[in-house]
């Protein structure tokens, strides 16, 4: 594809963030993936979420696989970190990334087949870990870099663009998640930025592991009649369940309270998530109870968004593992590793 | 919101905003482009069908497009297409070949052109390729009118004036030199089959305060300036007051530092901001020395012993809007010579009053906005003649406008019926990430004018202060256009709402929304739509989930991004091309979009 640039213009009533820095100023390059991809989509909702916290650029840290939706992070953020992993090794890497600078926002972005087929167990353990780590599923279910393969996420039934079904059971990631004890879990679409940017917004401020399930069409792939992830399909089939917003720490909860008694969830950090539009017996901190409402409702063919399930008391990788509070990075090395000598001694403790 | 009907030619020739901001319409952007493709000629031709006076509008013309700019709206400084205009005209090469056509064989019918100004030469213009017969009346030795008698030579080189004035009056018009017409009636009886009155606005305004009559070294501004031009007035005294701050005014001031005046203010009644000249005039009035006074409302002449020694003036305190003042004291100002440059006014000592031809209370004939008639048929006025002072591409546009009638006229047909206006769409694709215009967006500067030197320019009165653009400068200054020509399109029942419009546009013109009435929505967009003189385009409704497209027009680059990033095409890019009628050359409505 041809490069083409962004015109540096900008709107003449453009806002300024606390930091005083423009949306625009979240940027990346210019995507290179097929025009009206979801992945693009996402990434715009990435932007405004991340400038609307206000996030120092220098503080992210973007990492991801391969596959079209791991090409993402070249897409936002200019000034933050970034790793591009082998192919669904991005959740070590992170792990390994946050477990020596525990300082920096991780956002993760994989695909459905980078996360469900070759890096599924990496993703499991990641969340295991409780690794504080917004984690994003740009879900489209098919392989699209490598032009259109069924991914494990397609569902029994969906048709490939040149016609044929798919016989294999799906990977849920909200269900596995849901069973491997992941502590924040959403699904949305990246049709609808109204909901993705607080659901973003409410996992950079999650505790641990925020596990997001993104359904984002591929255009060129997956976007046919007979298509279970296509942009129709997913509009005609989308039960927005849970309507939650992000409240920042400084702001006045009370004040955001809607009438027909929303939830509140107090995060780690001091900001609140409420949820406004919850269905009756729906408790988005009882495990049993969110697993119960999606069964019932995805085994009518509906797909279930919102952000489903929090749970703020499981400590992360670092707290788990008693590690100090200071990021591994500033620790002196001679600290971090003392030698062979009390090696030995070590060594000698266990004879 | 009703869905916006683009196929109404207004809808998008109100995005150019420059086209749509000049009276004639010239068509701006596809000339700018003309020029960066080093096409001369092709640019000044394109000019002269609508503004007639390419080379002289490139030097004068008082430019209502450059306000209306969009590049304004973003870095502050709109496009400078009236120099771009001038470039065209310095570069251009023969044009002879592609003027109209004259008829050799005539069509038997004549029309009498009172005066020999832009208005009248516009009309002739108009009507000697459809064959009239054209016989033009100036009370002058020579051709012109305000543009010769009163625009200094050093703001437009006579060469340039009769240039253009020659590529009319060589289409074979009966011109008659030192011929005033002293009386409608006894035009009336030489039997001419339509007249177009384009006599201008002759008489300047007066101050009658006391000592005004006292002295000959009080000067009415556009006199004093005729003066200049024939050759009748070549010194001034060395202090010099203008009374009144508009165009004239500067030219007046920047006369008078080359005729020999050296402490020349402009004394201005009203503060700045407040003032009728151009802000470009302003400048170049300020850069030669002249001071401008703010806040003086002129009281009287002073007079000793039968010589003028200056003028006394009330200092004003205004409010914040300049509505009204109260006076705080007195003040005197030596002078040598003043010269009044507070306005113009028509006069038509020459029309008899009982021949059909109504005036109205303020003795100015009533003539209608659309027809240029005036209450008796067959007679047009256009110009300065017709509403007061305005400037020479009204003028030309009202030629335009009149010859449209006096050809309608002439041929039996009711003038009230209108030529429709029609617009061309033409897709820009030409392939992945190629369009056929130059979509990137450019940050360069508006380029600035060079001008000759300040002590060279005082040495004589036709040195053009002006040096026009050089090849860098117009290379620069040309891709500071957005091409608002090519408009972003929208076929609804394309669009799969994937946001990837949205998304790219570097600034924020779309939005997928519910509709709402205008006010609501225009709050609900991506960027609120705060500039409520710029159409929200709103689409039909979107097949997915019955939702909108709505772009705000404000400040679109027309980058193209939308449409290159949109899978569907459901935006394309499609150059508008206004198809403007003139006499006797209607739109060809079956070919195009009829308004
Ligand atoms: C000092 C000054 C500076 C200006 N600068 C600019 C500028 O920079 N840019 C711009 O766009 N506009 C400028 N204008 C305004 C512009 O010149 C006029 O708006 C324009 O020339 C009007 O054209 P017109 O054809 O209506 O009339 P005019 O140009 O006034 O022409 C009328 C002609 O009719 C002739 N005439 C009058 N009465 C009779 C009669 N009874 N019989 C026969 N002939 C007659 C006159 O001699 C004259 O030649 C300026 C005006 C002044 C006074
Ligand atoms: C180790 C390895 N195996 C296989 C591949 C080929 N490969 C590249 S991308 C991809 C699948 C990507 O699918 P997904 O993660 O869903 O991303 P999408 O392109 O759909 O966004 C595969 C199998 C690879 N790059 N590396
Ligand atoms: S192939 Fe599919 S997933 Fe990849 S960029 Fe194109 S639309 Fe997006
Ligand atoms: S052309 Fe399209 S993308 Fe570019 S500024 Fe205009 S609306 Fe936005
Ligand atoms: S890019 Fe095209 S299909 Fe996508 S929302 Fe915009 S117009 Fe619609
Ligand atoms: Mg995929």
């Amino acid at each position: 594809m041809p490069s083409i640039a962004k015109p540096i213009a900008t709107h003449p009533s453009l806002q300024r963030n606390e930091l005083g820095l423009t949306i625009r100023d979240y940027e990346g390059a210019m995507s290179t993936l097929c025009a009206g991809c979801g992945h693009d989509s996402i990434t715009a909702a990435l932007v405004r979420a991340l400038w609307e916290i206000s996030v120092q650029p220098h503080m992210i840290a973007k990492l991801s696989g391969i596959g079209c939706s791991s090409k993402t992070p070249t897409y936002f953020v200019n000034g933050a970190h970034g790793f591009n992993s082998a192919h669904g090794r991005m959740p070590p890497i992170a792990t390994g990334a946050n477990a020596a600078n525990r300082e920096l926002i991780y956002i993760g972005i994989s695909g459905d087949g980078d996360s469900l087929s070759i890096g599924l167990g990496h993703m499991c353990h990641a969340i295991r870990r409780n690794v504080k780590l917004v984690y994003v599923i740009e879900n489209n279910g098919v392989y699209g870099l490598t032009k259109g393969q069924f991914s494990a996420s397609a569902d029994i039934g969906t048709k490939s663009k040149k016609g044929e079904k798919n016989r294999m059971a799906p990977i849920d990631p909200v269900m596995l998640g849901l069973s491997l004890g992941a502590t924040f879990i959403a699904r949305s679409f990246s049709g609808d930025k109204d909901q993705l940017v607080p659901i973003l917004k409410a996992a950079i401020a999650h505790r641990g592991f925020a596990l997001l399930d993104v359904i984002s069409p591929c255009v060129t792939f997956n976007d046919h009649d007979g298509s279970t992830k296509s942009y129709l399909y997913t509009r005609q089939h989308e039960l927005k369940a849970i309507e939650a917003d992000f409240v920042p720490p400084a702001s006045e909860i009370l004040a955001h309270i809607g009438k027909n008694g929303a939830v509140s969830v107090t995060m780690h950090d001091g900001s609140a998530i409420l949820f406004k539009g919850v269905p009756a017996n729906y408790d988005p901190t009882d495990r049993e109870k969110v697993i119960a409402y999606l069964e019932e409702h995805q085994g009518k063919g509906e797909v279930v968004t919102g952000l489903l399930y929090v749970d703020e008391s499981v400590p992360d990788m670092h707290e788990m593992n008693h590690s100090p509070d200071v990021p591994l990075i500033r620790v002196p090395y001679q600290k971090l590793c003392p030698g062979s000598a009390v090696l030995d001694k070590l060594q000698e403790d266990f004879r | 919101m009703q869905p916006t009907d683009v196929r109404n030619p207004n809808y998008y020739h109100k995005v150019v905003d420059c086209q749509w901001a000049c009276p004639a319409h010239t068509n701006v952007p596809e000339y700018i482009r003309l020029i960066a493709q080093g096409r001369y000629t092709d640019a000044y031709m394109l000019n002269r069908e609508s503004n007639v006076f390419p080379s002289i509008l490139g030097r004068t013309c008082d430019r209502p497009c450059e306000p209306a700019c969009r590049r304004g709206r973003l870095d502050g400084k709109p496009v400078a297409i009236c120099r771009l205009k001038r470039v065209a005209a310095d570069l251009r090469g023969e044009i002879k070949d592609r003027l109209p056509k004259i008829p050799a064989k005539k069509n038997g019918k004549r029309v009498a052109c009172i005066g020999g100004g832009p208005a009248s030469l516009t009309v002739a213009n108009d009507l000697m390729p459809l064959g009239y017969e054209v016989v033009m009346f100036e009370k002058y030795d020579k051709p012109g009118g305000l543009m010769r008698t009163n625009i200094p030579a050093f703001r437009l080189p006579s060469e340039v004036l009769y240039d253009e004035i020659g590529q009319i009056l060589d289409m074979g018009v009966d011109i008659r030199y030192n011929s005033p017409i002293e009386s409608m009636k006894a035009l009336l009886a030489e039997g001419f089959d339509a007249i177009f009155v384009g006599t201008g606005a002759p008489r300047g305004k007066e101050l009658d305060l006391p000592g005004r009559h006292d002295t000959n070294r009080i000067h009415i501004g556009i006199d004093w300036l005729e003066s200049i031009a024939f050759g009748h007035t070549d010194s001034i005294g060395e202090k010099v007051l203008i009374i009144g701050v508009g165009n004239t005014a500067m030219d007046c001031c920047r006369s008078s530092c080359r005729l020999g005046g050296n402490s020349i203010k402009v004394m201005a009644r009203r503060p700045r901001g407040f003032f009728k000249a151009s802000p470009w005039e302003l400048e170049d009035a300020e850069e030669e020395g002249v001071e401008i006074i703010v806040n003086h409302a002129p009281k009287r002449f002073v007079i000793e012993n039968g010589k003028l020694t200056g003028m006394e003036f009330e200092r004003l305190e205004w409010d914040a809007k300049a509505k009204n003042s109260k006076t705080i004291d007195t003040i005197f100002f030596p002078a040598d010579d003043v010269i009044l440059a507070i306005g113009q006014e028509n006069s038509f000592p020459w029309i008899e009053r009982d021949i059909g031809i109504e005036f109205d209370k303020w003795d100015m004939p009533v003539v209608d906005e659309k027809t240029m008639q005036c209450t008796r048929d067959g007679i047009f006025f256009g110009g300065d003649a017709a509403w007061g002072p305005k400037n020479i591409i009204w003028a030309a546009e009202h030629g335009h406008q009149a010859a449209i009638s006096i050809h309608n006229y002439c041929n039996g047909t009711p003038v009230t019926e209108r030529l429709p206006q029609g617009a061309n769409l033409i897709s820009t694709k030409m392939g992945i990430s190629e369009w056929s215009y130059h979509n990137d967006y450019n940050p360069a500067q508006r380029q600035k004018m060079r001008h000759v030197d300040l002590t060279r320019r005082f040495k004589q009165m036709n040195i053009e202060v002006e040096l026009g653009f050089d090849i860098e400068q117009t290379a620069r200054e040309v891709q500071r256009c957005l091409n608002c020509d090519i408009e972003t399109d929208f076929t609804a029942a394309r669009c799969i709402e994937c946001d990837a419009c949205i998304d790219v546009c570097p600034v924020q013109c779309l939005t997928i929304a519910r509709n709402g009435e205008e006010d609501d929505l225009r709050k609900r967009l991506s960027a609120p739509a705060i500039n409520l003189t710029q159409d929200l385009y709103v689409s039909s409704l979107l097949p997915q989930t019955g939702r909108i497209m709505a772009k705000d027009e404000d400040v679109c680059v027309h980058c193209g991004l939308c449409a290159e990033r949109c899978p569907t095409a459901a935006w394309d890019m499609q150059k508008f091309e206004l198809l403007i009628p003139y006499a006797g050359r209607p739109v060809n409505t079956e070919s195009c979009v009829p308004v």
